[in-house]
This record gives C-alpha cells, sequence and structure tokens, in this order.
C-alpha cells in the first residue's frame, strides 16, 4: 500500500516535470518566432534589402525558415529525443557540443559563487541574529543591502578594472582555461566572476540565515537544551543552524538555479563562455535551434536542482518527511 | 616567375610601406623577406565572434575582418581606398567599355596548396551571380553578361555596358575567389583563401587562431607567427585586457570606451569612417513626398548641433559622399548652415505653414547614438513647427521595417563603400535593388549614376559624382549628418599597423610585435 503511494508520487512527480518542460518548450519556441528578424536578417542585417526573392528563398532553405511552424516545432522537440539539439549555423557546431562545452563552465561557476555566498551569507547572518540592533546586526544589513543593490555589472567592471589596472592581474584576458586544462589558471579566472555572483546571493541567504535562527532561537527546545547546559557552541551549531538549515536550503536551491540561466552579464563581462552566454548569442543571432535546446536544458537543470533540494530537506527535515 | 608579378603590386606595397614607416621607425620599411625576426602572435581583441566563415555571405564587422586576412580578391583598395592590383596584376579596359580583360597573379596558391588560377575565378563569379548561392554581391556584378577564361592567367568580362565601378566592387570580400574544388559546406568550416594568413583553431564563441601564410604572394611577407581574434564581448573588458597585456590590438566604436582606454601603454589611433549617420526620407510616404517639405526639415537642422549633442562631437559634419577619394564638399546645399526663417518658407510653399507630423522609426541598441540622435532631430524640429514622432523599436524589428521600406522617415547608420556607385547606385536609381528603402530616385540621377559608371577617368568621375551628391542635397532626399570614428587601440609594442576608413584590419600583413 505503502510503495504504491511513494510510486504514484513519483510518477506525478515526473509527469510534472515533463509539463513544466513541455510548457517551456511551447513559450520559448512562441517567444522566439514572436521577436521580429530571423536568421537572415540577424546575419545579413540592412544588407538583406538587398536579397532578391529567389536568394531569399535559397536562405530560407538553408535555414529550414520555408517548413511551417507546426512541423519546425515537432520535429524539433522529436530529434530533442533522439539527442539531436539541432545545428548552429554560426559556429558550425551541433547544439549539443556547444552545449556540453558551455554547461560545465556555468556549473562550476554557479558551485563556486554558492560556496562563496554560503561562506558570506550563513556566519554572517548568524552573526546578525546573535544580537538583533546591535552594531553587528546592523553590519549584516548593509551588506545585505549592499548585495542586492550593487548591481552585478557596476561590481563587475570596477573589480575587473581595479584589478587590470592597479594590479595587472587580469586571467579572463586571456583564452578561458577549462578546469581540466589548466586547474590553476580556470580558478583565478572564475574567482572574480564568482565574487560577484556570490556578494548578489549572499544577500538573501544572509537575511533567510538571520531570520530562521531567530526563529528557532525562540523554541521551546532551545530553551530547554540551554536549561540542560549545553555549551552555547554547540547549541550554535547543533541546535540552532541545524534546524535553520531547512529554509537556507530552499534559498541556495532556488539561487543555485538561478544561477545556471541568470549569469550572463557577469559572464558577458568576464568572458566566460558559459551556457548563458550561449543563450544570448543565439538570441542575437536568432540561432532558433540553439535559443531552444539550451533553454530548456536550463530549464531541465532548474527542475532537478528542486528536485534534489526537495529530497535534501526532507533528509535534514524529518517533518518534512512524516507529512 | 615573371618578373611583372612584382611590378604590378609595387603600386601597392610602395603605398603601404610609406604609411608603415610614417607610423614607426623600426617598422617592416625594409623588405628583404629575410628570416630571422620572428614577428611574435598577435592578439586582437573583438566584442563577438565571427557570424560566418563564408565570405560570399559575410557582412558583419567581426567576419569581414577575419576573413580578409584569409581570402583574396582580384582587386584591393590601398590605405587611402584606391584600387590597387589583387589577384589580378593588371586588368584593361576595351575602348567600348563593353570588356574588361584580367591578367591573373601567377604563383598564387591556396592555403591547401592547390594553385591559383582562371578557373578558380571563372567558378567564383559565375557562382556569385547565381541568385540560389544567395551571395550577397550578386547586384555588383549586374553588368555582367558572360566570364570566359582564354587561358590559365586570363579572364574576360563581358559587360553589358561601360561599369567603372566593377574594378572597386571586386575588392570586397564578398567577391574573393575561391578555389573551384571547394564547397561552401567545406568552407564553412574550413576556410581555404589566398591571402597573407590561413586558419589555424576555431574555438566557438572565444577564439580565431590565424597563422601567417609562408606561401603568400606578396612582396612583402607577412611578419606575424599568428594572429588570435579573442572574442572579450564587452569593450571595458577589452581595455582591461589590453592594460594587463594580454590583448594588443583592438577596434572600439564606444567614443567613451576609447576616451578611458587612451594612455599608459595604450595608443588610440581615430579614423574617419565612411558610414555615415542620416535622417532618411521615404519621398513616396507622408507629407514627403513634398520637396519643399523636406527641404524645410534639412534647413531646420543643425548637424553639428547632433553630432555634439548625441555623438559627443566625435565626428565630422558630412554629405552624401563619405570615401576621400569622392568626397562630398558638406557646405554644398540648400541650407548648409540651419535657417529656421528659411524652415518656414519651405514649409509656406509646400502648404503648411503651421507645420506637420513626421513619424520615424529609429533603433534601439543597433548603434549607441541612435536614439540621442533621434530625440535630438525631433527637438530641433519642434522649432520649426515639425513634430518628429520617434518610434524606437529594437534593432531586428528596425531591420525588417528597414529592408521592407515600411517607414515614412528613419533615423539610419549607413555603411559607406569606397566607389560611390557601389555605395549610392543601388539606393538612388529607379532600378536599384534598394530603391525600395531609399524612397527616391529621377531621371537626373538615373542618367548620373550611368555616366559614371560609364565613364573611366578619375578626374572627371569625381566631377559625375559631384553632381550626385548635389542632386541629393538640393532635393533633400535624406539629410546626411555625420561620418564617426573608429577608434584602433594598439600596445606600445605593435607596429606597422595601418587603420582605414573602412575599419579593414588587412595590414595586419603589415604588422609586427616587439
Amino acid at each position: 500500500m505503502r510503495r504504491v503511494f511513494v510510486h504514484n508520487r513519483v510518477v506525478r512527480r515526473v509527469a510534472g516535470m515533463a509539463g513544466t518542460l513541455f510548457g517551456v518548450a511551447v513559450f520559448v519556441f512562441v517567444m522566439l518566432r514572436a521577436i521580429p528578424g530571423n536568421q537572415i536578417t540577424a546575419g545579413l542585417g540592412t544588407e538583406a534589402a538587398a536579397l532578391t526573392p529567389v536568394q531569399r528563398e535559397a536562405l530560407e532553405r538553408y535555414y529550414g525558415l520555408d517548413q511551417s511552424l507546426f512541423t519546425q516545432f515537432f520535429s524539433w522537440l522529436g530529434n530533442m529525443f533522439t539527442g539531436n539539439f539541432g545545428y548552429s549555423a554560426r559556429s558550425q557546431q551541433s547544439v549539443l557540443d556547444l552545449t556540453l562545452h558551455s554547461l560545465p563552465v556555468t556549473f562550476e561557476l554557479a558551485v563556486f559563487s554558492i560556496v562563496l555566498a554560503l561562506l558570506i551569507g550563513v556566519p554572517l547572518g548568524m552573526l546578525s541574529a546573535s544580537r538583533t540592533n546591535s552594531p553587528r546586526d546592523a553590519l549584516g544589513q548593509v551588506v545585505s543591502l549592499a548585495g542586492l543593490s550593487v548591481p552585478a555589472f557596476l561590481l563587475a567592471t570596477t573589480l575587473l578594472s581595479i584589478f587590470a589596472s592597479s594590479f595587472g592581474f587580469n586571467p579572463n584576458g586571456q583564452g578561458f582555461a577549462s578546469l581540466f586544462e589548466n586547474p590553476l589558471l580556470n580558478v583565478e579566472q572564475m574567482f572574480l566572476p564568482a565574487l560577484v555572483l556570490g556578494f548578489g546571493i549572499a544577500a538573501p541567504i544572509l537575511r533567510t540565515t538571520r531570520t530562521a535562527v531567530l526563529e528557532v532561537r525562540s523554541n521551546d527546545f532551545i530553551r530547554t537544551a540551554r536549561a540542560k547546559g549545553v555549551p552555547p557552541r554547540r547549541l550554535q551549531v547543533r541546535h540552532v543552524l541545524g534546524n535553520a538549515l531547512v529554509p537556507i536550503v530552499t534559498m541556495t536551491g532556488l539561487q543555485f538555479g538561478y544561477l545556471l540561466g541568470g549569469a550572463v552579464v557577469v559572464e558577458q563581462i568576464f568572458s566566460i563562455p558559459g551556457i548563458g552566454r550561449q543563450v544570448l548569442l543565439g538570441i542575437q543571432q536568432k540561432e532558433y535551434a540553439v535559443v531552444q535546446s539550451t533553454v530548456l536544458v536550463i530549464a531541465l537543470a532548474f527542475v532537478i536542482v528542486n528536485l534534489l533540494t526537495d529530497i535534501l530537506y526532507r533528509v535534514i527535515d524529518p517533518r518534512v518527511r512524516a507529512s | 616567375m615573371s618578373r611583372g608579378v612584382f611590378s604590378a603590386i609595387g603600386i601597392a606595397a610602395a603605398l603601404s610601406i610609406s604609411l608603415t614607416s610614417c607610423s614607426s621607425s623600426s617598422g617592416p620599411a625594409t623588405t628583404t623577406g629575410a628570416a630571422g625576426t620572428t614577428g611574435g602572435n598577435l592578439v586582437v581583441g573583438v566584442t563577438s565572434d565571427p557570424d560566418t566563415l563564408f565570405p560570399w555571405k559575410a557582412t558583419q564587422f567581426q567576419a569581414v575582418n577575419v576573413l580578409q586576412n584569409i581570402y583574396g580578391t582580384l582587386t584591393e583598395f590601398d590605405k587611402d581606398l584606391n584600387v590597387v592590383p589583387g589577384l589580378a596584376e593588371s586588368w584593361k579596359t576595351s575602348k567600348d567599355g563593353r570588356t574588361l580583360t584580367f591578367v591573373l597573379r601567377q604563383g598564387v596558391t591556396y592555403g591547401d596548396g592547390s594553385a591559383f588560377d582562371s578557373k578558380d575565378v571563372t567558378s567564383s563569379l559565375k557562382a556569385i551571380m547565381d541568385e540560389s548561392t544567395a551571395a550577397v554581391a550578386a547586384t555588383s556584378l549586374a553588368s555582367v553578361k558572360s566570364v570566359d577564361a582564354p587561358d590559365e592567367h586570363t579572364v574576360v568580362l563581358k559587360l553589358s555596358g561601360p561599369d567603372a565601378a566593377l574594378p572597386a566592387n571586386l575588392a570586397t570580400i564578398n567577391m574573393a575567389m575561391l578555389s573551384s574544388d571547394d564547397t561552401e559546406e567545406k568552407l564553412n568550416t574550413a576556410p581555404n583563401g589566398t591571402g597573407p594568413f590561413t586558419m589555424k583553431k576555431r574555438v566557438a564563441s572565444q577564439s580565431i587562431t590565424l597563422a601567417r601564410n609562408d606561401k603568400y604572394w606578396g612582396a612583402e611577407k607577412p611578419k606575424l607567427d599568428g594572429v588570435e581574434f579573442r572574442v572579450i564581448p564587452d569593450e571595458s573588458s577589452i581595455v582591461s585586457a589590453m592594460q594587463s597585456g594580454n590583448v594588443q590590438l583592438a577596434i572600439f566604436n564606444d567614443p567613451l570606451v576609447a576616451q578611458t582606454a587612451q594612455g599608459g601603454s595604450i595608443t588610440i589611433a581615430k579614423t574617419p569612417q565612411l558610414n555615415y549617420h542620416a535622417l532618411q526620407l521615404n519621398t513616396r510616404r507622408g507629407g514627403l513626398d513634398d520637396v519643399n517639405v523636406r527641404l524645410a526639415i534639412q534647413c531646420a537642422i543643425d548637424r553639428k548641433q547632433v553630432l555634439d549633442t548625441a555623438a559627443l562631437s566625435e565626428g565630422e559634419v558630412t554629405g552624401p559622399i563619405t570615401s576621400p577619394a569622392f568626397k562630398s564638399d558638406p557646405q554644398q546645399r540648400p541650407c548648409p548652415t540651419r535657417d529656421l526663417a528659411k524652415a518656414a518658407e519651405y514649409l509656406g510653399k509646400a502648404g503648411k505653414p503651421n507645420g506637420l507630423t513626421v513619424k520615424a522609426i529609429v533603433s534601439q541598441g543597433e548603434y549607441a547614438t541612435s536614439v540621442n540622435e533621434g530625440q535630438n532631430l525631433k527637438a530641433q524640429l519642434a522649432e520649426a513647427k515639425i513634430t518628429l514622432d520617434l518610434e524606437v523599436l529594437e534593432s531586428g524589428a528596425f531591420v525588417d521595417r528597414w529592408v521592407a521600406g515600411d517607414f515614412d522617415a528613419a533615423v539610419a547608420l549607413n555603411g559607406g563603400r569606397p566607389d560611390p556607385d557601389g555605395m549610392y547606385g543601388r539606393y538612388f536609381t529607379s532600378k536599384g535593388n534598394l530603391n525600395k528603402v531609399a524612397g527616391y530616385s529621377s531621371p537626373e540621377l538615373d542618367k548620373l549614376f550611368a555616366e559614371g559608371k560609364a565613364t573611366t577617368d578619375p578626374a572627371a568621375r569625381k566631377e559625375i559624382y559631384g553632381k550626385v551628391s548635389a542632386e541629393l542635397e538640393n532635393n533633400a532626399a535624406w539629410i546626411w549628418l555625420f561620418t564617426g570614428y573608429t577608434y584602433t587601440g594598439t600596445t606600445s609594442q605593435v607596429k606597422g599597423f595601418v587603420p582605414m576608413a573602412s575599419g579593414s584590419l588587412q595590414y595586419l600583413r603589415t604588422t609586427t610585435l616587439n
């Protein structure tokens, strides 16, 4: 009986995910075609006005624009299932190849950013909560306000120009090094962008931590623990932080999912060849296959991260499991 | 190999040598072809990846810049945009102007080692003319009736009429001479040309690396061992990459960025561009069919003010023709300076003393100053009772409307060309393939453009295009505003590079790194 129940829930969950992805697919497909211009005008610009009808037809055939929208959509989606994500006319590579190169880059950047964000956000949040309305609380407020309000592009360009012109430190001006080719250079290249992204994300994590810690501390079991003589450090880490983790994990998971597609600006400024930049270039060039397939991959990653977050807080919090 | 090869390219070489020796004393002024000095690997910062590697379809700036170093054309431009020999060492026009005979350079090879000959030229020209290949330069060959190769080193073009602009039109990379053994599919990933560099490596959206072509036909061999075009999407990031020594050369569009880059080890050279900013008027729509309305608009606009307020004074007020050899005098037009009384007078003549409303499309993001230009024009015209109704469009939407000729007026940045026929013949002749977009033609212009094509004497041609320019401005077909600059940033190690008005990087072949 219980097994059937679990089984149903898994099926429902998977169906929900598939539905979400299909919705994303339709939405992206439609939106992309709602943007004026196509691959021909994107490539030729105003020069496209000089094309004769025969030339235009030849180009439409080349890009597959002569097919009906219905055919375009289902042949693309059908091909996705067979692992054919389409082809980028710009770089003359399959979208799958491009994605396999860019996704790990963004994934690494996201992990790096989240680690920095947690290193900044959680201790500061706990510090803030340790005494409300004190100078240390104010410090937390200032950091989180700065993190939320300083735009990433501003922080990125400022850091880049300070490091480049004052210290001659600009690993990003060199060709991009992958983690496996040249780990040291790779970490150098990732550091500033991860710091920029991490600083932005540290703010919500700091606030969440502060609120959660305050809430947990007001619970009876903390008072009980303290009365039983649990040492303060153990109380802070094991009892307070342990119980405050659920909202922090949720927040972190959300931010991580967001980073997978949302790091575009930072990738652009630091020339990190990640997946956000791939989508941006695709939109600029109206490379339909690139945008559609990449967005779907990002959506899939987002859905998976969400699922993992769910599973993770089931592990952390027995109450979620019970319900 | 014949001695003639060297004498023919002497002109081109002499020009580039005289120029390089101005810009550097230790540069490649003496050329013995001696091995020994290695040129090093130059890194060029570019904001985006070429959108295609197939030269016949490349119109994007970055693609043209890369491909120009890999492929060769029958004719070339020198630094002043004069037409000089390229893969053709000489050419001759018959007396009636209907036959053009090219003598091809000998001993030229492609990157893959195969020899270049007349077969490659005939197959290339025929394919460019074939509409199904969708080569963008097809219309530049409209006057060509047949292409024949009597022998390996001669190509004869039979023309439907004289076409003095043809040699210049053949110099663009869209007219690259491809090997007859190659296919578009193959060249999309593996370019194979006769240029000073060959393609070595490409990492999508990150970099393109070229290697020196040791078999390059030029008397002066390229010096650099290699050139890497490194994609750094943000112009200010390119500046910091130059400051830290990772990048040695870059072309900037944004005057603000160029200003911040100047100083330290970076030198910025300003080059006036062929591109021009204009308020395009579609004389077939709105109230703009009346020449008096158009002249009123022309009189109400202070071009210097547009340049100063919208583009930080970075540029020059211009008339229609921007190439150095044929340049228009910007003062030769009704109302060379702003004259509101005159504008009112023209409006009165048009029977619209209380003014009128003109709708204009403006692109957002296609180039930095567009919206500011639109705003300034609107403010100036308002003082002459002309309401400029701005419709700001995303650049894709702008291009769509522009290409369809679906606008009354357009704030536009148009590409220029070295030859005035190539530049405006397609817009302002009644059969020009961009006439729908230009929105204006007249029997006088048709006649003048035909004359310009039929005349080979440069001085006579200059006079004819002077008349074209006057005809366009007297009728205020469009309102020409100004030309901007390109900014070439180089670090102190770079010697021998010559920036061109076309923004071309063809002089990478004379560049060295110290």
